[in-house]
């Protein structure tokens, strides 16, 4: 599974970033900025999903690779 | 607000405007002013809300659950013709709509701000419009990320334990202390003075300008100007303190700040600075307050917060989803149609974000606070390019300070004699008295 953020979309609301630090980081401007490609490994799924279900914006997806 | 039945003689009528044209007085850049309707008691939540009446927010949940069942869009003429959805879906749709809704003016009042200040508004980038919007916020944005925020934690700490110091000698089951007035009120006052290099003692001031501002909606035109102007010559001094003083702070970084190369004009760092007074203050004691009011009456919840403290990650959510305390407004820039109302130009229209918070269509058992939701896409903080641009330092100061509270104090209650909380007035609910005894 893939993160990716909808920067069109992106508020800068960070709660992406406080659910799954591991994979998502703010820019200079606090806008979500996924790491690396955003592939999510197993252990991490569960917060993954938390950090999409949990966008005011719906800026944040996880999709199939 | 008393139920006189020789008032009580139905909706408020709305009333011609005065133009400032008429060569009548109006406060500055206000262009038309309509009659005011203070004190004339409510008729129908549904067809003559008005948020200045204090049955308002101290009700607010009920009002708002009926009127999203029978009427999601109320409307009043008060204040020149306001709406209210209370829906989510509507919420969201206006929040979104930038070309048919102004911000303009965020605050429901009775004057109407002259449309020549337009992108650029009074407070930017609250009260701005796009494009010019997307500059000022840029400016602040990078002063509230989340790296330059967190590393406050520890002096927010330190504030509240203070507080907490402050309270003085504490009788188990007999003490009865004020969290809104003694506790919650005190810390993002101190919070901000410091961030903007202002004296800290002033904080009591700063209380009166935003009481002013948000609460004494219904002021009259002079007593509204010669508080405008009381409150620009304390910022200005600030500033020219600031200009002759340059430090490490905010103040100095909105001096030294440019927009499109050129250094930003006085007004608009006053503006800016106007801006994060007013809503850094007032809507985060609020929540704060809210929150303790609710755990209060949850001793469960209280509990819980002590002995998994890796909850809060959900906790802090759950109370800003079900406190929220900020109510957003717009402007009808044109006439538009949503949910089937027609609303005109220059029409108010208030975002609550705390109704659409609690709309059953939008988020399950809506009216339950459930202290590990784990899904919440609560919108307490606004949507769209107006999120409100401090929310990690509100988060920051409204965790540290509840687990501050509830370190100190594992046991608090209402009074034995109940509730006695006093409600704010207008579009920031929260408690501005809150006495608790302390068990």
């Amino acid at each position: 599974m893939r993160l990716q953020v909808n920067s069109e979309l992106c508020q800068g609301h960070n709660r992406c970033m406080v659910l799954l630090p591991e994979l998502i980081e703010a820019d200079d401007e606090g806008y979500a900025v996924v790491l690396e490609d955003g592939s999510v490994p197993e252990e991490l799924l569960h917060k993954a999903q938390l950090a999409v279900d949990n966008c005011p914006e719906f800026a944040l997806t996880l999709e199939d690779d | 607000m008393s139920a006189d039945p020789v008032q009580n003689q139905g909706p408020a009528p709305r009333g011609e405007p005065i133009y400032a044209a008429d060569g009548h007085e109006l406060p500055d850049d206000v262009y038309k002013l309509y009659p005011s309707s203070h004190g004339v008691p409510v008729a129908d939540w549904a067809t003559d809300f008005d948020h200045a009446d204090p049955e308002y927010n101290r009700n607010a949940h009920e009002i708002w659950d009926e009127l999203r069942s029978k009427c999601p869009i109320a409307h009043t003429e008060r204040y020149g013709g306001t709406w209210l959805p209370t829906k989510h879906e509507d919420v969201r749709a206006i929040a979104y709509d930038t070309e048919n809704f102004t911000s303009r003016q965020v605050i429901v009042v009775n004057g109407r701000i002259d449309p020549a200040k337009s992108p650029i508004g009074q407070a930017p980038p609250i009260t701005s419009d796009p494009p010019f919007h997307q500059m000022a916020r840029k400016l602040l944005l990078s002063q509230f990320r989340p790296n330059k925020i967190n590393p406050l934690e520890g002096d927010i700490r330190e504030v509240c334990r203070q507080r907490l110091d402050d309270l003085g000698e504490i009788e188990p089951g007999e003490t009865i202390i004020d969290a809104a007035a003694q506790y919650a009120q005190h810390i993002p006052p101190a919070v901000i003075s410091r961030l903007l290099g202002f004296p800290p003692e002033d904080d009591d001031k700063f209380r009166y300008f935003i009481h002013n501002v948000l609460e004494e909606i219904d002021a009259p035109p002079e007593q509204k100007r010669a508080f405008a102007m009381e409150f620009d010559e304390y910022l200005d001094a600030q500033i020219e303190d600031h200009r002759q003083n340059p430090r490490d702070d905010l103040t100095t970084y909105l001096i030294n700040a440019e927009i499109g190369g050129q250094p930003l004009p006085h007004e608009q760092v006053r503006g800016a600075i106007l801006l994060l007074l007013i809503a850094g203050i007032d809507t985060t004691w609020s929540a704060i307050g809210a929150s303790l009011w609710h755990l209060a009456q949850n001793p469960a919840d209280v509990e819980r917060l002590r002995k998994d403290p890796d909850v809060m990650i959900f906790a802090l959510e759950e109370f800003l989803r079900a406190y929220a305390p900020v109510t957003m407004a717009r402007l009808v820039a044109k006439d538009v149609e949503i949910g089937g109302c027609p609303m005109k130009e220059e029409d108010f229209v208030l975002l609550p974000f705390p109704a659409a918070n609690r709309d059953e269509e939008f988020i399950e058992n809506a009216d339950k606070f459930i202290i590990d939701r784990e899904v919440n896409r609560h919108s307490a903080f606004g949507l769209g390019i107006h999120r409100c641009l401090g929310s990690n330092l509100a988060r920051l100061e409204l965790r540290v300070a509840i687990e501050e509270f509830i370190n100190r104090f594992p046991d608090f209650s209402l009074p034995p004699d109940g509730d006695q909380t006093q409600w704010s007035v207008g579009q920031i609910r929260g408690p501005r008295a809150l006495p608790l005894r302390i068990g």
